[in-house]
């Protein structure tokens, strides 16, 4: 079974203490009414290395692994969802540049990252449904040095105009399927042509906006592209095996966080002379909860560790993720019946942590999406 | 076969109801969201209009009705999907308090403002320490001569902020036996001593108002007590049935209206090549979702004939209150999935119709207080 090492337990404690100092509770209703990313914290975090731990040490990395990065997610969701997400997301697609790109490439974006001076995000989404690989539609044309980029992404995270984007394209324009036509290349925000339009509020995880991007005529030198030219595929396979795992820490902790708080208010609570936690019904409630947030943790890190082992499993991160969302998702609207007319309100949090669940269940390929993968792979060719 | 008879006065009511939400206010929706309220204008133009208290009798101003015209508003709102102007609310829950309770002299005084919208009501019963346990509630009213002194605190109460009169459970004392310590009065805004505490931030339900309440050494004349001295226990289980009954009548409503944006989603939205509906999964997921609320449908219509009929249906009332605010959660939020990454976005509205809907299965007495009364009248 896997179990956490000396040094894991410590950064596990590490984040949490961080999270518990930074992650203020009226800080936290602020920005999500704002929709504003805690930049401040973010540096911070990255100040201590929490940002970008399983990227390589050469490049100001962590040098470690994703059970380490899963520990940090976890332990910032648990203390607050919206900021934990924010800053677990902060470098979503440096993991593709580290692993796929070339050192020249990896040396101009992997140490902003870690550093706390570049966001980046993945632009892959081209419809309002979300995410499908099979159908993606920017095309990305060789001009020279440079690469010319013309095509519309939803659902991406907007980080203005300094942030940098993963953009999955076509780059092979004859009949060749996705499989061995697309190509990643990174766009920097503010580069001529690209126009950023903000989505407005979202359901829950408000503290990063998202926007839909569209690409006219953007030029970028032809050394963006990352890794080979029509391997984007398998290689956004990876990246998104690696951020559904993330996001599955991320529900984890999200889990974990709402069954505290459900936790803290049943022991104190009293009504009909009784605390709440005396009563069988809530026994019951609280003991599912509890039980399904350690199916969830076993799940979710077993995925990690058996990524860190080169044996990631596409099919078994599906099912962590798809577990693991459902637990958050479950859990938090359970701590809102538990809190009662309190749950609906926003200061006792577990409403947002709700919100932040479901939209971790949404995104990266919601319950359909991994149950469709889920089924084909188990059931295999027939 | 239709459980529910309309008759074409009912359905030229719905017809001039639609008529007035659709102008004067769906236009105004998203700004009241992030106004966190809706202005008092709106409530004197539902008034005017004869949309308020459409039960209240004929000399109050009142429509003289009966419930179908409570039906039909809870219907058309839900169709809209709008709660801030809480119609429902302030005409089924608090007002049939006065009407059924109220002394004739109560009636003629506060009645043709509740129905002309130049009286809004509010209900409070809620405090800090007593939600589900009503009957552990802490504010006093204590006689001085003619007049009764309010002390107390209410929180999580709707239309807190704009309410002009407040139908308020308090208990005596001196009384040890908490049931038949309560009473309900009623208080005037800008009463001195009672005053609004938080407009408390939600989860949903953005356009209504949700108000803490506090009462300081409030004096108000002892003839605003509403019945006999001691009675207000007996007045709540009274009226709670139609409150529940309302509750689950706008569960069904707003499930449904679920599932037609759910239908119109899945039939225009194309997912590798084919529309959404074409794929199994949604196709069964659609039909499991339309039966639940055919189902909720048919219990809830059942039980409005029954409560016109004057049936003691507080075991059903309860079971029905429970399943069909579970259920339209179930289905708000199995939705959100067969939407996809759109339904992140507030944009879809989907997103705003899951989070007014949360809050169903807690207010009006939680659905674990509705099982616990099930229970106890199932003879448990």
């Amino acid at each position: 079974m896997f179990e956490l090492n000396r040094s894991q337990k410590e950064i596990q404690n590490a984040a949490r203490q961080f999270a518990k100092g930074e992650f203020d509770s009226h800080l936290a209703l602020e920005l999500e009414e704002s929709r504003e990313f805690p930049k401040k914290i973010w540096q911070k975090a990255a100040g201590l290395g929490f940002v970008g731990i399983q990227l390589p040490e050469e490049y100001s990395g962590g040098g470690l692994g994703l059970v380490e990065a899963c520990l940090i997610a976890e332990n910032f969701c648990r203390v607050d969802s919206t900021f934990g997400m924010a800053l677990t997301l902060a470098g979503a697609g440096s993991e593709a540049v580290a692993r796929f790109a070339d050192a020249g490439l990896k040396q101009t974006i992997l140490p902003k990252i870690c550093e706390g001076e570049l966001l980046s995000g993945i632009a892959f989404s081209e419809t309002d449904y979300g995410l499908d690989l099979s159908s993606i539609n920017t095309i990305a044309k060789p001009a020279g040095d440079t690469i010319l980029i013309n095509g519309k992404k939803t659902h991406v995270a907007n980080l203005g105009t300094n942030g940098i984007y993963l953009v999955l394209c076509k780059t092979e324009l004859n009949q060749a399927p996705p499989e061995e036509s697309l190509s990643m290349v990174l766009v920097k925000g503010d580069q001529r042509g690209m126009s950023i339009e903000d989505s407005g509020r979202k359901f829950g995880a408000n503290m990063t906006a998202s926007a839909t991007i569209t690409f006219d005529n953007v030029t970028v030198p032809g050394s963006n592209l990352v890794g080979k030219n029509g391997k984007g595929w398998s290689q956004a396979g990876k990246l998104l095996d690696e951020l559904k795992i993330l996001t599955a820490a991320q529900a984890l902790g999200t889990a974990q966080g709402a069954l505290d708080r459900a936790l803290g208010h049943v022991k104190q609570r009293e009504q009909f002379n009784r605390k709440l936690g005396r009563f069988q019904i809530t026994r019951h409630k609280i003991a599912l909860m509890a039980t399904k947030v350690e199916l969830a943790r076993l799940i979710t890190f077993q995925a990690a560790d058996m990524f860190d082992k080169g044996m990631a499993d596409s099919t078994y991160i599906s099912m962590a993720k798809m577990v693991s969302a459902r637990t958050a998702v479950e859990v938090a609207d359970e701590a809102i019946q538990l809190f009662g007319g309190y749950g609906y309100m926003k200061e006792s949090q577990v409403e947002r942590f709700f919100r932040d669940a479901k939209v971790a269940e949404l995104c990266f390929g919601g319950l359909t999406a991994m149950k469709d993968m889920i089924g084909e792979a188990v059931i295999g060719k027939i | 076969m239709d459980i529910l008879k309309f008759s074409k006065e009912h359905e030229k009511f719905r017809e001039r109801l639609a008529g007035f939400l659709a102008k004067e206010v769906t236009p105004f929706m998203d700004q009241w969201e992030k106004d966190r309220i809706v202005p008092k204008s709106i409530w004197k133009k539902a008034g005017r209009a004869g949309f308020l208290c459409p039960s209240v009798s004929k000399e109050y101003g009142g429509l003289g009705g009966d419930f179908l015209y409570s039906v039909i508003v809870s219907e058309e709102f839900s169709r809209i999907v709008h709660s801030g102007l809480a119609a429902s609310l302030h005409s089924d829950v608090v007002v049939p308090y006065i009407e059924s309770f109220g002394s004739e002299e109560q009636k003629k005084k506060y009645l043709p403002g509740c129905v002309s919208g130049d009286i809004i009501t509010a209900i409070a019963m809620t405090e800090p320490d007593a939600g589900s346990d009503l009957a552990g509630m802490k504010t006093t009213a204590v006689g001085q001569g003619d007049q009764v002194v309010i002390n107390g605190s209410k929180t999580f109460i709707s239309n807190g902020i704009n309410c002009d009169l407040v139908v308020l459970a308090a208990i005596d004392p001196a009384i040890t036996d908490k049931h038949q310590a309560v009473s309900l009065y009623l208080v005037e805004d800008k009463t001195p001593g009672f005053k609004r505490g938080r407009h408390l931030d939600k989860m949903g339900w953005n356009s209504q108002d949700t108000a803490e309440l506090f009462f300081s050494d409030c004096h108000i004349p002892k003839a605003n007590r509403l019945g006999e001295a001691g009675s207000g226990f007996i007045q709540l289980v009274m009226k709670l049935q139609q409150e529940r009954l309302v509750c689950a009548m706008g569960a069904v409503f707003a499930a449904e209206r679920i599932m037609e944006f759910a239908n119109e989603y899945c039939k225009k939205t194309m997912v590798k090549e084919k529309p959404l509906n074409r794929f199994q999964a949604v196709q069964f997921a659609i039909v499991e979702m339309t039966t639940d609320v055919k189902l909720g449908r048919t219990f809830v219509e059942k039980l409005c004939a029954d409560h016109m009929e004057g049936e003691n249906i507080v075991i059903e009332t309860s079971m029905a209150k429970y399943w069909t605010t579970d259920m339209v959660n179930r289905v708000a939020e199995r939705c959100m999935d067969l939407f996809g990454e759109s339904a992140v976005l507030e944009s879809n509205i989907m997103a705003r119709i899951k989070r007014d809907a949360r809050v169903m299965s807690i207010f009006a007495g939680t659905n674990e207080i509705m099982k616990g009364i099930a229970a106890k009248f199932m003879g448990m």
